[in-house]
């Protein structure tokens, strides 16, 4: 029986020749991801399993990204628990604050997730590694913590939806736009439960930054799991960086999807999402009026160097809105580094940007941002849900970081092409 | 076992920050958690709110981030159950796997209101509205689900799979 990607990946770490939707497996991982807030209630709850050892040392990821570095006591008693516990279970990939990352930007720069890989995370953006073709899903820590005593989960087969994108992008529309947009069409759970398969001559085109960017954001339509096919994009970026062999898994013609949807892209604008959902999001030419206060460029969502690349580019030799407060966050230190070597970290700072060393910070309210009541934010992350990033009063709206760059320089929501 | 309380009825699209904003995720504390439940979304909850009280919400119960926080602090702050249109994927997982009951109800969704008395049988999962006398169904968990529920949650469950 034909069989979509996320199926055969799931049917060949369930150890069967067949899944079909609907079905409960139980299915080996080849990681597993917990953060400084995510993990410690696992490991509470780890140690109440009563194993002696993690299943395998190097297959466990633990990042503490959240609020790092800590911001406060309470927080540093958090990540100290998933300190101690990294030590105490010599976990290989344990990332101190000097070398760490927001964990969707990093695990596959360090090679930890490959295509063909199943990978769980305590995070709900851990959909974000689909993008190299791998089947990655968020759960809860006591998921993980299971998880990380078993090396297995069990999973429920998801239906795919496929999302045909056929055309040219047009100037400054990224991934980012086209899952915007998606989700502006089919609403925060349009995709329920279900895989969402990017695939078409736009996608074939697109850069692994781009469909990183669109993986990420597929739990914000509700989806179990975001993938695009493997093709040659992928291999350039997994060749040489990948720990482990990987496999390059592809939907058979014949396969059978819950849905279709088709696009034209080349009728798609860069798009804005306005509060309080990802869904109410619409082209940036019609968002009329609105004045920031605040733009924040990064996240798991929009940290990676192609981004940082983007909004360089807009603010090249511009100054930024007096009444706005421009922040950069580079997604690991080795794309701060990358954005050092470049000269990008300097165009931002001269043009009146603040840059962060990598961390979460403001795109969950963190700290590094924070909004006050009534103050409103352009941000390059992935949710604009009430009170996300500081005070419930206060308003996110989602885009890509050429448009929050564009944003920052004009101190209201404006497209690149307004400054050039 | 039944489950009786008050409705407390919330919209659709109920995320997880709405439900317990990530400014408290420094504690991973079920009381301290379960004091802010609520608080931006519903600023009379934590004020009016009654142990055994039932949450009924619409669709995506729970959409957003994974934090397991979330189901943790509603039933630390005594909510006995959740009724929803439909639950978000994460949502669901971990209400089952840290036992907090969960029901999907379309039926129930769209006709309690605010206030209403409820009473809900949670082995057939058949809800009674006791102010208006209605009954809704709603749909069973699955067998491995049920599984999980009758070991006591998901750590019972793998602890003596490790046995
Ligand atoms: S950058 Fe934002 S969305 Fe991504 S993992 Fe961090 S808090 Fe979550």
């Amino acid at each position: 029986m034909p069989m979509t990607i996320t199926e055969k990946i799931l049917a060949a770490h369930a150890g069967r020749e067949q899944v079909v939707p609907g079905e409960l497996i139980n299915a080996r991982v080849d990681l597993v991801l917990g953060n400084d807030i995510t993990a410690p209630v696992a490991i509470r709850e780890f140690d109440k399993i009563g194993a002696a050892v993690v299943f395998d040392l190097e297959r466990v990821a633990l990042v503490p990204d959240h609020f790092t570095p800590n911001k406060d006591i309470k927080s540093a008693e958090q990540s100290k628990i998933m300190r101690d516990f990294a030590r105490k279970h010599k976990i290989v990939n344990y990332f101190e604050v000097g070398c760490m990352g927001i964990e969707h930007c990093l695990l596959p720069e360090q090679g930890l997730v490959g295509p063909g890989d199943l990978v769980i995370g305590a995070d709900s953006h851990t959909c974000t590694y689909g993008a190299l073709g791998a089947f990655s899903t968020g759960m809860g820590s006591t998921d993980i913590a299971a998880a990380m005593a078993l090396g297995e989960i069990w999973l429920k087969v998801p239906e795919s939806i496929k999302f045909v994108f056929e055309g040219e992008l047009k100037p400054w529309v990224s991934g980012k736009d086209l899952i915007l947009y998606i989700i502006g069409q089919i609403g925060v759970d349009g995709a329920l439960y279900k895989a969402m398969e990017f695939t078409g001559s736009t996608i074939e085109n697109l850069s692994i930054d781009g469909r990183f960017s669109m993986c990420n954001m597929a739990v914000e339509a509700g989806a179990k799991n975001g993938i695009v096919p493997p093709d040659e994009i992928t291999r350039s970026y997994v060749e040489g960086r990948c720990r482990r062999p990987y496999k390059f898994y592809q939907s058979d013609p014949d396969a059978a999807y819950a849905k279709i949807y088709r696009y034209d892209t080349s009728k798609i604008e860069p798009q804005v999402a306005f509060p309080h959902l990802p869904e109410n999001s619409r082209a940036v030419s019609e968002a009329g009026i609105v004045e920031i206060d605040q733009s924040v460029i990064g996240s798991c969502t929009n940290g990676r160097i192609e981004d940082l690349r983007a909004a360089a580019k807009v603010l090249k030799g511009k100054k930024v809105h007096k009444n706005v407060r421009p922040i950069i966050f580079p997604g690991t230190q080795e794309i701060y580094l990358q954005a050092l070597a470049e000269g990008l970290i300097e165009t931002f700072i001269r043009a009146g940007a603040a840059v962060s060393t990598p961390t979460c910070g403001p795109c969950l309210g963190g700290h590094m941002g924070i909004l006050a009541d009534g103050e409103r934010c352009i941000a390059t992350t992935n949710r604009n849900f009430v009170g996300r990033m500081g005070h419930p009063g206060s308003e996110v709206y989602l885009s890509n970081p050429a448009v929050a760059a564009a944003s920052a320089i004009l101190g209201r929501i404006a497209g690149p092409w307004e400054v050039e | 076992m039944e489950l009786k309380g008050r409705a407390w009825k919330l919209g659709a699209d109920v995320d997880t920050d709405a439900i317990i904003p990530a400014r408290y995720l420094t504690t991973s504390d079920p009381d301290e958690l379960a004091a802010h439940c609520m608080e931006d979304a519903e600023p009379s909850f934590p004020v009016g709110f009654k142990a055994g009280d039932i949450f009924v919400a619409g669709k995506n119960f729970g959409c957003g981030s994974s934090r397991e926080h979330a189901p943790i602090a509603i039933k630390a702050a005594g909510v006995s159950c959740v009724i929803a249109r439909t639950f978000a994927r994460i949502f669901y997982r971990n209400a089952f796997n840290i036992g907090l009951p969960i029901f999907e109800s379309p039926e129930a969704a769209e006709d309690v209101r605010d206030g209403d008395e409820l009473a809900v049988d949670a082995d057939t999962g058949t809800i009674k509205n006791l102010t208006t006398g209605r009954i809704y169904k709603s749909a069973p968990a699955p067998p491995f689900m049920q599984e999980i529920i009758a070991a006591g949650g998901l750590i019972n469950y793998v602890s003596a799979k490790l046995k």
